[in-house]
């Protein structure tokens, strides 16, 4: 973009037949219209790219608006929720006066581009969400989805994305405690990196991003601008990848934790002497997104004197300025008699921070630059009346043939050896392995009140030393099932992570997702992703937590290829003394194992038909949502009762796999019998939800079946935990260390 | 009465309000200093805590050992003054000199977090005195920069004069000469190690033991004589 000569209001308005790039920065011709018609004019060279990264999908949720509004339309009545969606995070009372604030979002197409930096930044950003609504970060979760284990690009992007995780997080002090890593060829070319994280404070301390008060000032603080991230959002993350199109490197931001750290520190400290009106987080569309959303959120206008921003590259022009992605940047709206005590506490922690405009008592957001104006908008309509398409979706005709490839008819395991090899195979498969070589090189221990962290069900993190009060999240997401079946199969995320979250003795509270789907511009992604959003809103409702926020990421596909549709659900919970926290790990030998739950024959989507036959056809698993409430309250009270010692949820891989997991993080074995009524194959291998196993201590039995019986759960008898081997009497034994060397040397192997 | 511990907050440390309530919960008092301040305000030991103080740039460490308060602990280290450096309280102490060597990446060139099994090879320091020589603990190690190297003639005479405080058991996480895991002066009373003993003080929390409180129960003997 030139800058001579300048391209002020006045001079567009005079200027009415000068051609802007539109399409290159991202608009389409009628939206370009439609910012004509907005301003009565054509827009200034900086008006217009505001307009284009605000407008983008991944700003303006344009696709996705018309499908995600259920989430509110459908919300169940819940006391906990205290801000809703619409905010940088949802909040949610956890008790004792605490607050908890927590989202997950997407760093999808940078991650791929650069995989370090790509999701170093993604922690970034989601950790100053949860700054900018008051709280103080305590821990980040990363779900991660990643092409085949073995593929050669898989060794270029997850190594990096690792790093760049761990590089950042660790940096800052935040525990990391939970996420996942998937494989699947469907993400070969689109990896997904999806970051979480979880902000506590006190109810009286939640801060909004609004500018209200006329006079007040807007503060910039944090890292200098530079003209790194340009289009991130607008050019990046809202378009399919094409091997046609130039390198995208430049698009993607460079974070610097150090520089982030003092940025909480500085932040908190200002919130702690009670200096901040309104606050937000530069993230994607910069400085363009901060003030036009903090203006059209508050009371009424603002100025922005443009040449009063920090930069890191004094070539830079307005439109590079506003349009900037650099990272480590906030603005605060102070009133003017606190500007310089917040002042001063940036100069404590080194942050650089300057005055950029004020809060005016009118309605226009308008932009200076060298004295002459060059942005003059309402600014809704740059932050909210963006565009909302309806778009076209069908069901995909491919999809009852692929219903119809039925999984149950798979051959199956004909001996009990041919058992034991798949199950071998099973649980040493990249998907179902141990993925400690990745999570040791993140920080589980900082802040010191981690009191679970993977591979448990869900992390849990202590918010008050005194009573124990604590917090538990957990993330999951299935894919396979999804593209089966995507309105189950967003249920069957929402109900793993609520009974991952329950597993572990807490009480779901709220839900947070990431969705993840391809281009919006195929009715047939489109179908999957309103199908998705339906399923998932259906189920918030039914069980009880709201949906507080989360992050919508779309064309995630190369080419003609889409990603499986792959709605990430977090589902947040509270649990009152973590004293009484369930793990995953036998924890003492003769300790009787029970199956909570029915086990159906179910194989569409499973980890056994993906490793054993390659194979994705039939149907997921059937949900039930009054059951997943039932055995969640089950796994609850048993725990603040401490009738269970350990539990596991079932999911991907069923039962063995829990078994295994459980038995080598508690170095125990178990030797488990074939129920009454089911074969050994469904037993070990299938994957109907609603399901987990417990370990009762021999003290306990006869009050916990009581109770599992008076509120009609069904409960069985499998086994008890014995000896230095996994038996299934009648089949196969397979000891610890050969089910330690199969699971836990895969992905080091692979990818080390 | 009871000791006032101090722990300093560099730019970038993370770990400092961890250490604080490993020295609470020991029956000691916390004090936090602050990196631009000079004063130690009548602390009676310093514990420099873990973290990415100036976020590492340059080389661990080698940015704090300049600060302010630096310049104090320094002075009054070689007075007798008890310091203990943490993880990168450690790499600052070896910046600072008041503890020989120097750390290198970890030979794997990854982060690592994990459940270290230690040995107490000097039960005779400031920080120490809890432990008996011999007695194997398990320490939460979580580092990238965390390989000890020194010249063969100091390692030999750290060996010699038994300074060598802790070694890594059974692993060798980072790739550290002679598996050392912590170091002592001659004195005695500045302690450097890479794991991090205020991460293993409660039974719930981490990895569920509390074989670093020793650490904190040492120096608070040591102060009230108790």
């Amino acid at each position: 973009m030139s800058r001579t000569p300048l391209d002020t209001v006045e001079h567009a308005a005079a200027t009415p037949d000068v051609e802007l790039p539109w399409a290159e920065l991202g608009l389409k011709k009628d939206e370009y219209e439609r910012v004509v018609e907005i301003l009565g004019r054509r827009p200034t060279g900086a008006e217009l790219a505001m307009y284009s990264v605000m407008w983008s999908e991944h700003c303006s949720y344009k696709s996705s608006k018309v499908h995600l509004r259920q989430f509110g339309e459908k919300a169940p009545r819940s006391d906990a929720l205290l801000v809703g969606i619409g905010e940088n995070a949802g909040v949610v009372d956890v008790g004792q006066g605490y607050a908890v604030t927590f989202k997950v979002e997407s760093h999808n197409h940078p991650s791929y581009v650069e995989p370090y930096q790509g999701a170093a930044t993604g922690v970034g950003g989601i950790v100053r969400d949860i700054i900018a609504m008051g709280a103080r970060p305590v821990a980040v979760v990363d779900p991660l989805r990643f092409g085949a284990a073995d593929h050669p690009d898989t060794k270029r992007v997850l190594p990096g994305v690792v790093a760049g995780i761990g590089g950042y997080g660790n940096c800052l002090g935040l525990p990391n405690i939970g996420g996942e890593v998937v494989f699947d060829a469907c993400y070969q070319g689109n990896p997904l990196v999806n970051a979480g994280a979880i902000g506590v404070m006190r109810h009286e301390d939640i801060h909004l991003a609004k500018a209200s008060g006329a006079g007040n000032q807007v503060i910039l603080y944090g890292a200098r601008t530079g003209g790194d991230g340009i289009g991130g959002a607008s050019i990046l993350a809202s378009e399919t990848f094409d091997d046609a199109k130039p390198s995208k490197r430049p698009a993607v931001q460079v974070g610097d934790p150090f520089q982030e750290k003092l940025l909480i520190e500085c932040t908190l400290e200002a919130f702690r002497e009670k200096l901040v009106v309104g606050i937000q987080d530069l993230g994607a569309a910069g400085l363009s997104c901060a003030t036009s959303e903090l203006a059209s959120n508050g009371s009424g206008g603002m100025t922005v004197t443009l040449d009063d921003v920090p930069l890191r590259d004094s070539t830079l022009s307005p439109e590079e300025i506003l349009m900037s992605e650099s990272q480590e940047r906030m603005c605060a709206v102070v009133e003017p008699a606190k500007v310089d005590r917040f002042l001063e506490i940036c100069e404590k922690w080194d942050v650089i921070a300057t005055v950029i405009g004020e809060v005016t008592d009118g309605d226009r957001l308008e932009i200076f630059w060298h004295g002459e104006k060059i942005v003059d908008v309402d600014p809704r309509t740059v932050a909210h009346d963006g565009p909302v398409y309806e778009r076209p979706y069908a069901r995909p005709s491919w999809q009852d043939e692929l219903q119809a490839d039925d999984a149950n008819k798979l051959p199956r395991p004909a001996t009990a050896a041919e058992l034991k090899d798949q199950v071998l195979k099973l649980v040493g498969s990249p998907n179902q392995a141990s993925k400690k070589w990745i999570t040791s090189q993140y920080d589980h221990f900082v802040q010191g009140n981690t009191v679970l962290a993977q591979p448990e069900d869900s992390g849990m993190i202590r918010v008050d030393e005194a009573t124990g009060l604590g917090v538990a999240i957990a993330t999951d997401g299935n894919g396979r099932y999804a593209k089966l079946d995507p309105y189950t199969g967003a249920q069957l995320a929402l109900a793993e992570a609520y009974r991952n979250v329950a597993t572990t003795g807490a009480k779901p509270l709220a839900v947070s997702d990431c969705l993840n789907f391809g281009s919006p511009e195929d009715p047939a992604v489109m179908w999957q992703f309103a199908e998705a959003v339906r399923g998932l809103a259906d189920g918030c409702l039914q069980l009880g937590t709201p949906v507080t926020g989360g992050n919508v990421s779309l064309y995630n596909q190369t080419g003609e290829a889409a990603i499986h549709p792959t709605p990430v659900v977090a589902v947040l919970g509270v649990i009152d003394d973590v004293a009484r926290r369930t793990p995953v790990a036998f924890q003492e030998e003769g300790q009787l194992l029970y199956l909570l739950g029915d086990t159906r024959e179910e194989f569409g989507g499973s980890a056994w038909s993906q490793v054993v036959h390659d194979h994705l056809g039939g149907l997921p698993p059937k949900v039930d949502l009054e059951r997943e409430r039932l055995l969640a309250e089950i796994l609850i009270s048993a725990s603040r009762d401490g009738m269970i010692d350990s539990a596991h949820d079932l999911s991907d891989g069923g039962l063995i796999q829990a078994v295994v997991e459980s038995a080598l993080l508690g170095g125990r074995g178990a030797r488990l019998v074939v129920p009454d009524g089911l074969d050994a194959f469904t037993f070990l291998l299938s994957e109907s939800a609603g399901r987990a196993i417990v370990a009762v201590p021999r003290s306990e039995e006869v009050r916990f079946n009581d109770m599992c019986g008076a509120r009609g759960l069904p409960v069985t008898r499998i086994g008890v935990v014995d000896g230095a081997s996994v038996e299934i009497q009648g089949e196969f034994e397979l000891s610890l260390t050969e089910l330690r060397d199969a699971h836990e040397g895969t992905i080091e192997a692979l990818l080390a | 009465m009871t000791a006032r511990i101090g722990v300093v907050t560099f730019p970038g440390s993370l770990d400092d309000r961890d250490t604080q309530r490993a020295i609470r919960l020991a029956g000691a008092e916390p004090v936090a200093l602050w990196h631009k301040d000079k004063d130690l305000h009548q602390v009676d030991a310093v514990v420099l805590p873990g973290g990415f103080s100036y976020g590492d740039y340059l080389r661990a460490g080698a940015i704090s050992r300049f600060s302010p308060v630096m310049g104090t602990v320094i002075e009054q280290a070689k007075a007798g003054l008890p310091v203990l450096g943490i993880c990168n309280g450690f790499q600052v102490l070896t910046e600072a000199h008041l503890l020989p060597g120097a750390m290198l990446g970890n030979d794997h060139l990854h982060f690592i977090c994990r459940d270290q099994k230690l040995r107490v090879e000097n039960a005779d320091t400031a920080w120490t005195a809890d432990y008996r020589a011999g007695q194997e603990i398990h320490i939460p190690l979580k580092n990238m920069d965390g390989r000890y190297v020194a010249d063969e003639y100091t390692l030999d005479q750290l060996e010699a004069e038994g300074r060598v405080a802790f070694r890594y058991v059974d692993f060798n996480p980072n790739g550290s000469q002679r598996d050392i895991a912590g170091i002592t002066n001659e004195a005695g009373n500045v302690v450097g190690l890479m794991p991090h003993p205020e991460h293993a003080v409660e039974p719930l929390i981490g990895t569920g033991r509390t074989d670093g409180l020793p650490f904190f129960t040492s120096i608070l003997k040591k102060l009230v004589g108790a």
